[in-house]
């Protein structure tokens, strides 16, 4: 194959490969401490298990919820006008730069027992404090602007030339939605997806902060991680490459059938 | 795309800030230098639950020493030995166990032996209106009261776990936190009816908490070890700092927040 023209200067390589170093050098150096012996019993013991286990339902639940809310908002964002919408889409994006404990502390002030959804939902007898649904809640909080973000950017690209099309020819807003917009932008809504998994996956501050910590309820694997380092660093570096193997297959897979890397 | 081409730079230019803030935030960044202008600065790793009283014997070295200037790195103990073995420059390591202590003269990071300078036990923090009613250590065990604790992991949770052993009973709390400062948010909070906390720690939240002594407390006391550090480029200054927090003033502040004597 002939060379194409990259029209990148040579100096850019530089800074390019350091960073590309300063991210893959820590994963490095975090593998070369795994105690390999040990990995396969670290890494299956009850408690590890429960943890993996616990964050694998949780992050799908919360996925699928960003889906079910996340993709009428990108909808709504990106194909609506209506006063104050950037001040909404800012505030919508606000836990991208959110630090997640004060996530967190919001969560809990909303739908924690004395917060301000709290008395109404004890009415109904659903109680969030201390339950795998704090963890959903806090992972979606956290996720739901990835998909997002990622949805509008894809809707506002691929332009609305074919549902005009076929709304011309008489097809409903429903059934254009279905038929036209979602086949389109079902690459951009793949890695939207991918890219809630993973921040889910890795959702820490506000599951702390919200949610508690106990056992094969609320102690998801970076919880884990958490508790294991106060005592047993081995089997923290253990999880902790586990969580990375994970989050490598997870987004390895959407490339896979994309043909791109998110 | 012209809203979302604007979106990204801000959102890049606050995370760059945020990453930058993080940075100039971190404790020791600057690490113990004795600099020539009669400058000195003494850096002190304390247990977390030391914050009041640490603090306020800084401030009462500082006055003793013109021209030095404390400061701390306040974490879990655990935490606290980690960044030594990797190198943390500090003068003076004060545990809130004699466990991680331990760990620091094992790795000779420890100049001469720790002395022990204080105790602490557990009480249980309630809210204050006291929701589940709860009065002594047998109502904790009580179905229906949620009962969160630390992490059997992290010192506070292995007290708890002694005198659950000790008195042959069994909790079953709702989380299990990482650290003391968690149990106490979850308390004041009002997510939960009781934690088990130090009795420094109830003294230290003011009315957010209502303590409640328990008889069986005594089977776990906590012993506090500081020592001046191996490390230290200023060893009589760490010394001096050392018998400070041992001495008469140190043990009369140590007192008033609620710790027992070693």
């Amino acid at each position: 194959m002939a060379r194409r023209w990259s029209g990148v200067p040579l100096w850019v390589y530089v800074p390019a490969t350091l960073g590309a170093l300063f991210v893959v050098l820590p994963l490095v150096a975090m593998a070369t401490r795994v105690d390999w012996a040990r990995f396969g019993a670290l890494v299956t013991s009850p408690a590890s298990l429960d943890a993996l286990g616990l964050s694998l339902r949780t992050s799908l639940a919360s996925t699928l919820l960003c889906l079910v809310l996340g993709v009428p908002m990108a909808l709504v964002l990106a194909r609506t006008a209506f006063p104050g919408q950037r001040v909404v889409r800012a505030l919508v994006l606000l836990p991208l730069v959110l630090p997640p404990v004060v996530g967190g502390i919001a969560l809990l002030y909303t739908f924690g027992r004395r917060g301000l959804l709290g008395h109404a939902l004890e009415v109904l007898g659903l109680q969030v404090a201390f339950s795998t649904t704090a963890v959903v809640l806090a992972q979606t909080f956290v996720s739901l602007p990835f998909l997002v973000v990622s949805l509008e950017g894809t809707l506002r690209a691929v332009g609305q030339r074919y549902e005009t099309v076929a709304a011309t020819l008489g097809a409903g807003p429903t059934l254009v939605l279905r038929r036209v917009t979602l086949p389109l932008v079902l690459p951009g809504l793949l890695s939207g997806s991918v890219l809630a998994f993973a921040r889910a996956l890795g959702e820490f501050g506000a599951t702390l902060t919200f949610a508690g910590s106990l056992q094969g309820v609320t102690r998801t694997l970076p919880l884990e991680i958490y508790l294991q380092r106060e005592t047993d660093a081995s089997t923290a570096v253990a999880l902790s490459l586990l969580l990375v193997a994970v989050a490598v297959g997870v987004v390895g897979l959407a490339a896979g059938r994309t043909g791109r890397v998110l | 795309m012209r809203p979302r081409s604007r979106v990204a730079p801000a959102l890049a230019s606050t995370a760059l800030l945020a990453l930058v803030a993080a940075c100039g935030a971190t404790p020791g960044a600057s690490g113990p230098t004795s600099s020539s202008a009669g400058t000195q600065t003494l850096t002190v790793f304390a247990a977390a639950s030391l914050k009041q009283t640490f603090t306020t014997l800084g401030t009462t070295f500082e006055a003793a020493h013109p021209g030095t200037t404390v400061t701390f790195s306040f974490a879990g103990s655990s935490d606290l030995v980690t960044q030594l073995q990797q190198g943390a420059p500090a003068d003076v390591f004060a545990s809130a166990d004699t466990k991680n202590m331990q760990k620091a003269v094992d790795d000779q990071l420890v100049a001469g032996s720790p002395v022990d300078f204080a105790t602490n036990t557990l009480e249980i923090a309630v809210p204050p209106d006291n929701p589940a009613g709860v009065t002594s250590f047998a109502d904790l065990t009580r179905p229906g009261v949620k009962v969160v604790l630390c992490a059997p992991q992290v010192p506070c949770g292995a007290a708890a776990q002694t005198i659950e052993k000790a008195t042959n009973t069994t909790l079953e709390p709702v989380s299990e936190e990482n650290a003391v400062t968690d149990v106490l948010g979850k308390v004041t909070s009002g997510e939960a009816d009781a934690g088990l906390v130090y009795v420094t720690d109830v003294k230290g939240a003011g009315d957010q908490v209502k303590g409640i002594p328990f008889a069986e407390s005594k089977q776990a006391v906590n012993t506090y070890p500081v020592a001046a550090l191996s490390g230290s480029r200023q060893g009589e200054l760490a010394g001096q700092f050392v018998r400070l927090v041992t001495g008469t003033e140190g043990q009369k502040v140590l007192a008033d927040a609620g710790f027992g004597p070693a």
